[in-house]
């Protein structure tokens, strides 16, 4: 079996998911003796590329048609790769990116394709995904008919790939200009900059819900006690549509998906909708006024009380409790 | 100008979803099912255009069994012109959904497809990028605002790093995502009138599209559940509770 993993990255840095499908890959090519590469794509990717192979064999294409991440270009750019190097599986980790462009280079390869693998299993020869459906409320196991086959994989589902004693080869690569024809024009990207962590990378999140008023709260109190614990911040939907929170912070079934060793919900009622973004972190730890909200049936550990009066007192002794391990 | 809005019925994940004792199904047939929420942000967007611009028919699809009509109607009664339901008695996967689209997409020739991003019963995130390489049409996912400037289509949309804004050239596809509107009820006055809008109905069988299953289900689980832990009365352990899960402190 022959495994293409596309990696995301920032134009310098891996992304730390597409370690995670890297991982994922290797342990779905084991029981064949199969092999796993990479596939870098963008513009001025040398540095990229020099990163994975620290991990597995590379194949990189640096075009200019590639500047921006758009799907049509980079759905032809995989599905040629897919098919001259003759690839079974391809796989990325789950984000936005793979989202858009991945079910676009599977229907160039008759539309096999799995989302959301969360676990895998060989049965009979075959390959089988568990996949969540509902909002997480049901898992279904699937076959693919047809190869090659495309997955996308929850990063947190799988522990990252580990670096080679020696870096493997960066097999550049050429495709016709038509590859990387299009009618979609990029225009720009505005996004919020912070110096957190990012939501689905963080192992540590602080997340605000509905009980905060502002963008000035949020910042003040979510912000505030996610620097004490180093931590990234996340939201609900409701902050997310009244205009608090941007929407990368957006956790559960529609915006990010966590795994954190810590879920911090403050004044989050725990929708499943909201549930089905963070339920598998290690720890869960609730703020809530309302004894009886939903949050408290997935909580490790929860406090009734206002998250006006509660979290001022929390950054105070987090605040202490950290100097005492530096100091 | 004509807009396609494919929409699917799907039963309401508010309420408590479960697989089947046998693993073989999901138990959704005593649940009320509805527009797939993200489907009713496509349905309004595409009636608001239709509201703003003159000359816009708004033609919503759906591919299932006759419980189509009532999901239908709903888009009917929120202004689409007219409705069209692909008869199919058997579940689709979204490659052989993105194909009978396809189908439909030939014979009625729009300008623009709008789409939910996902379904929220298999929750895919698939059918329109599917079908926006089957068409070879330009795409842009997860939108969260869209706005015609000359015969172009600029479109912002949601991504983890923040709001990415595109234009595309007509035929385009676009999925959408929460924050593009709040759809609205249909009023009773629009519901009446969708009562006489017209609902064609064809046999998928008519569009000359073989069907090719790709996803096997092998069986379904109801996903796993936690317990509830502890709740705490003093704020000092609770704080301690936090640092210990941090890694922080002592
Ligand atoms: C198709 C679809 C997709 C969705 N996707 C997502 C998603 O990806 N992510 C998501 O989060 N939601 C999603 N939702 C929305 C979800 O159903 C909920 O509406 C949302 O999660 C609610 O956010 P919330 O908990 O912040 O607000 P609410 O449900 O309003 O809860 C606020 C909570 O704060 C508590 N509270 C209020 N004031 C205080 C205070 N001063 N101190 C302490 N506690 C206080 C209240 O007791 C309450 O429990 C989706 C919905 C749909 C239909």
């Amino acid at each position: 079996m022959r495994i293409l993993v596309i990696t995301e990255h920032d134009g310098t840095t891996l992304r730390p998911a597409s370690l995670s499908c890297l991982g994922f890959a290797q342990q779905a090519a084991r029981p064949s003796s199969g092999e796993v590469a990479w596939l870098v794509l963008g513009q001025g990717i040398a540095d990229v590329a020099a990163a994975a192979a620290q991990y597995a064999p590379v194949i990189a294409i640096d075009a200019a048609g590639l500047e921006h991440e758009l799907a049509e270009s980079y759905a032809r750019a995989i599905a040629e790769v897919v098919k001259s190097g003759r690839f079974d599986l391809v796989a990325a980790a789950s984000s936005t990116f793979a989202k858009d462009i991945f079910p676009r280079a599977a229907a160039l390869h008759g539309g096999a394709m799995a989302s959301d693998v969360v676990r895998h299993e060989w049965a009979d020869g075959r390959l089988l995904f568990d996949c969540p459906r509902f909002a997480g409320a049901v898992t279904a196991t699937i076959a693919l008919h047809g190869s090659p086959q495309f997955v996308t994989v929850r990063a947190s589902a799988y522990p990252a790939a580990v670096p080679l004693s020696q870096a493997a080869t960066v097999e550049p690569m050429e495709l016709p200009p038509a590859t990387f024809a299009r009618r979609a024009r990029y225009e720009g990207l505005r996004s919020k900059q912070t110096a957190r962590p990012d939501v689905a990378e963080a192992r540590v999140v602080v997340s605000g819900g509905r009980a905060f008023k502002s963008a000035e709260d949020f910042e003040r109190y979510v912000g505030g006690l996610a620097d004490v614990l180093g931590a990234a911040t996340g939201s609900s939907r409701a902050l997310v549509d009244a205009g608090i929170a941007p929407n990368e912070l957006q956790v559960g079934q529609t915006g990010k998906i966590v795994a954190p060793d810590l879920y911090l919900a403050l004044g989050i009622s725990g929708a499943v909708q909201h549930l089905a973004g963070m339920k598998n972190s290690k720890k869960i730890a609730a703020v809530n006024s309302d004894p009886d909200a939903p949050i408290f049936e997935v909580a490790d550990f929860g406090f009734v009380g206002d998250v006006y009066a509660v979290t001022p007192e929390l950054i105070k002794r987090l605040e202490q409790n950290g100097a005492g391990a530096t100091g | 100008m004509k807009i396609l809005v494919p929409t699917k019925r799907v039963p309401d994940t508010d309420q408590k979803i479960v697989a089947s004792a046998d693993g073989l199904r999901v138990e959704t047939d005593h649940i009320p099912h509805v527009i797939n929420p993200f489907d009713a942000i496509a349905v309004e967007e595409a009636v608001r255009i239709s509201e703003r611009l003159r000359d816009v028919e708004v033609v919503a699809v759906g591919i299932g069994g006759p419980e189509y009509e009532q999901p239908l109607r709903t888009a009917l009664a929120m202004g689409a012109a007219r409705g069209i339901i692909v008869q199919c008695a058997k579940p689709l996967d979204p490659w052989n959904v993105s194909r009978l689209l396809k189908a439909i997409v030939e014979r009625e020739t729009p300008d623009l497809v709008l789409m939910g991003k996902q379904a929220v019963d298999d929750d895919a995130n698939q059918t329109g990028q599917f079908l926006a390489a089957l068409l070879d049409w330009p795409q842009a996912t997860f939108a969260s605002r869209l706005e015609f400037i000359g015969n172009e289509l600029r479109v912002d949309r949601e991504t983890d790093h923040g709001i990415e804004t595109l234009t595309l050239t007509l035929p385009a596809l676009v999925t959408t995502d929460l924050r593009l509107n709040e759809p609205r009820y249909a009023s009773m006055a629009g519901i009446m009138k969708a009562r006489k809008k017209p609902l064609e109905t064809i046999a998928a069988g008519e569009l000359g599209v073989p069907l090719e299953p790709r996803v096997e289900v092998i069986r379904y689980r109801s996903g796993d559940t936690r317990r509830a832990g502890e709740r705490l009365a003093s704020l000092d352990e609770f704080a301690a509770l936090i640092a210990q899960a941090a890694g922080i402190g002592g």
